[in-house]
């Protein structure tokens, strides 16, 4: 463990107990969503977390936070060991590591204003008097791109790339150190994205803030980090800075999925395409 | 003549914000055996496109009001909707983005794999059943035989897509539309599905739309492509062309708005991105739709005032823009790739 680092995460462990039989249910098996995965971020870096659906990269972000309870392993952050906290100590810790979620459709109440939902936070933790609060409020939406003149409307009334800068800015509203990007940008259209990660990019450099950036996408996770973990199956296959895992793989999984990403390049598709039919026409002759 | 030819369709919403003009004057073809794909962001109507094409929108609050959809001769917009039904399923298959939702949950994959070879086909019930495994063989799906008595919810994402497919080309369909068909997958299972598409395609001679807002998907599986905004097509060019040489000035934000994967200078840098967002169709501009947040734009343009039409700048290149990028002095272009 070297000193410095923001968070470290050693040898996380998340099983999910699967049920059986309806009256007397008892626990079957055990799905091992996230099995040994231990990395850590120095404070203003970004780690990034790539990988397949069901790979466990969620569950890692949501045990790193104590969302959900991991079943084995140490989280520490800013020093403190997070699994070995009460409940107050917890809620405090919150202050300093906060959560950007996917859906910016439905991680924002429908029935609170803009200025509530970045407000909250500040409300929860006894921020401020209530004028203090818009004044940040404005500030906040400012930070992020959005018009602070609509703090009185609604999500809805908003497109997905405005609804996530709201997201944000209620995750930047505690001055967090930690935030943890879970596919901040995966229900967003490419122009859309590109405004979104710019921003975040300008936000860590402004606050020196530290990243845990969970994405399907190779591309964005590329673009975001500084090291990159690749996980399969719960655990992780591969870590390194982020060009030598992208341009040196060493993890055949890592391999396989960085030639299956489409490019905008027709004629690499066209070589990649006849490369895994020459692979699959070998494989069965 | 081709096997599909959309002439000036023109689809309308008529909702209680007013008329909102998702496909306004679309115009393309499709040759037997070729893929076209039609690439595009939320909203730019690429999907209301495939649906007038198959007869699918809900009428009201949608409605085709211009502009004709030819298919083998027959004009798809006025047929009856009983001459529709034939072609719909059989010489016309569509696949959509969602494997999940898009099967019966609550029937064998087999009948459902049956259903429409005994609609369109009228095979009796052995005949469809032995025509059924070999479909899902055809789509890889091992143990065909067994597996056709699997209930949706036992099958990935990848593998319902497979089934779905199996279902599209039951019928020996000459036209399939598929609708973000790898949206929902995982890159390695998307590949597979792609690989699956083209295949088939060569094995049947089916001409393929695939419609997607993926850059790389159409890079990877279409021979032209046509590229979207705002209900209109502005840029239309053989694959090849297009991504060597990008002229309408959306379709280069576009690329440059796409994260690199390789490189240097990458989590340095910043990307591209397209200030703004599309214009409100129920109230588009009367000047170019992409003008507000087209880097080559000023209040002095024609552009401002009048909207380009789309015009051949080299042979099978078209673009809709009064600053395609051949036209352009020599100057620092921030958005090329």
């Amino acid at each position: 463990m070297s000193k410095g680092a923001l968070l470290v995460v050693e040898d996380l462990k998340k099983y999910f107990p699967v049920k059986e039989g309806l009256l007397f249910s008892r626990t079957a098996s055990e799905v091992k969503a996230v099995d040994g995965v231990s990395f850590e971020i120095p404070e203003g870096k970004t780690l990034g977390l790539v990988g397949e659906s069901g790979s466990g990269k969620s569950t890692t972000g949501y045990c790193v936070l104590q969302l959900i309870k991991p079943t084995g392993g140490s989280v520490e952050f800013m020093g403190k060991q997070l699994t070995d906290l009460g409940r107050e100590s917890l809620r405090k810790t919150r202050r300093d590591m906060q959560i950007v979620f996917q859906d910016p459709y439905s991680s924002l109440d429908p029935r609170m204003t803009v200025g509530d939902i970045v407000a909250e936070p500040l409300l929860v933790h006894g921020v401020g008097s209530r004028r203090s609060r818009r004044a940040r409020v404005r500030e906040l939406l400012e930070v992020v791109g959005f018009d602070p003149g609509y703090t009185n409307r609604y999500p809805h009334e908003f497109s997905g790339g405005q609804r996530q800068r709201i997201g944000i800015a209620r995750a930047l509203a505690l001055g967090p150190k930690l935030i943890v990007c879970d596919e901040p940008v995966s229900a967003l259209d490419v122009s859309i994205q590109a405004q979104i990660l710019n921003l975040l990019k300008d936000l860590q450099r402004d606050f020196g803030l530290t990243y845990l950036f969970i994405a399907h996408d190779l591309a964005v996770v590329r673009s975001m980090s500084d090291r990159i973990a690749v996980m399969q199956s719960g655990k992780i296959v591969e870590e390194g800075p982020a060009e030598e895992v992208y341009e040196k793989p060493g993890h055949e999984y890592t391999k396989k999925l960085l030639t299956s990403v489409p490019v905008p390049d027709p004629r690499l598709m066209r070589e990649r395409k006849a490369e895994r039919r020459r692979v699959a026409s070998a494989a069965a002759g | 003549m081709a096997l599909l030819e959309v002439q000036d369709l023109q689809t309308h919403f008529f909702t209680r914000e007013g008329v909102v003009r998702a496909v306004d004057g679309v115009s393309f073809e499709v040759d037997k055996g070729k893929t076209l794909g039609i690439v595009g962001e939320s909203g730019c109507g690429k999907s209301v496109t495939a649906l007038s094409i198959m007869g699918l929108l809900p009428q009201p609050p949608a409605k085709i009001v211009g502009g004709s959809v030819h298919f083998e001769g027959f004009d798809l917009a006025t047929l009856p909707d009983k001459n529709l039904e034939e072609i719909r399923g059989a010489e016309i298959a569509m696949i959509f983005q969602d494997p999940m939702t898009s099967l019966n949950p609550t029937l064998k994959i087999g009948t459902q794999i049956m259903e429409t070879m005994r609609e369109h086909l009228g095979y009796g019930k052995d005949q469809a059943r032995k025509r059924a495994i070999e479909l899902l063989e055809e789509v890889h799906i091992p143990n065909a035989k067994d597996r056709l008595n699997d209930y949706p919810h036992r099958f990935s994402g990848g593998m319902r897509q497979r089934v779905m497919i199996a279902i599209a080309i039951s019928c020996n369909p000459k036209l399939l539309i598929a609708d973000e068909p790898t949206t929902a997958l995982d890159v390695t299972v998307q590949a597979g599905v792609l690989d699956l598409l083209e295949e088939l395609q060569e094995e049947y001679e089916m001409a393929m739309i695939l419609i997607t807002h993926d850059m790389g998907v159409v890079a990877e599986a279409a021979d032209d492509i046509v590229v979207m905004y705002a209900g209109q097509i502005v840029e239309q060019a053989s694959s090849l062309d297009l991504f060597d040489n990008p002229e309408h000035p959306y379709t280069e934000a576009l690329l440059g708005a796409l994260p690199q994967i390789e490189g240097a200078g990458i989590r340095e840098g910043r990307l591209t991105a397209i200030p703004g967002r599309p214009p409100d169709l129920a109230d588009p501009p009367t000047a170019c739709r992409f003008a507000p947040r087209c880097p080559f734009s000023d209040r002095n343009d024609s552009c401002a005032k009048e909207e380009p039409q789309l015009r051949e700048v080299r042979a099978g290149h078209w673009v809709r823009s009064a600053h395609p990028a051949c036209e352009r002095p020599r100057e620092p272009v921030g958005a090329a790739t």
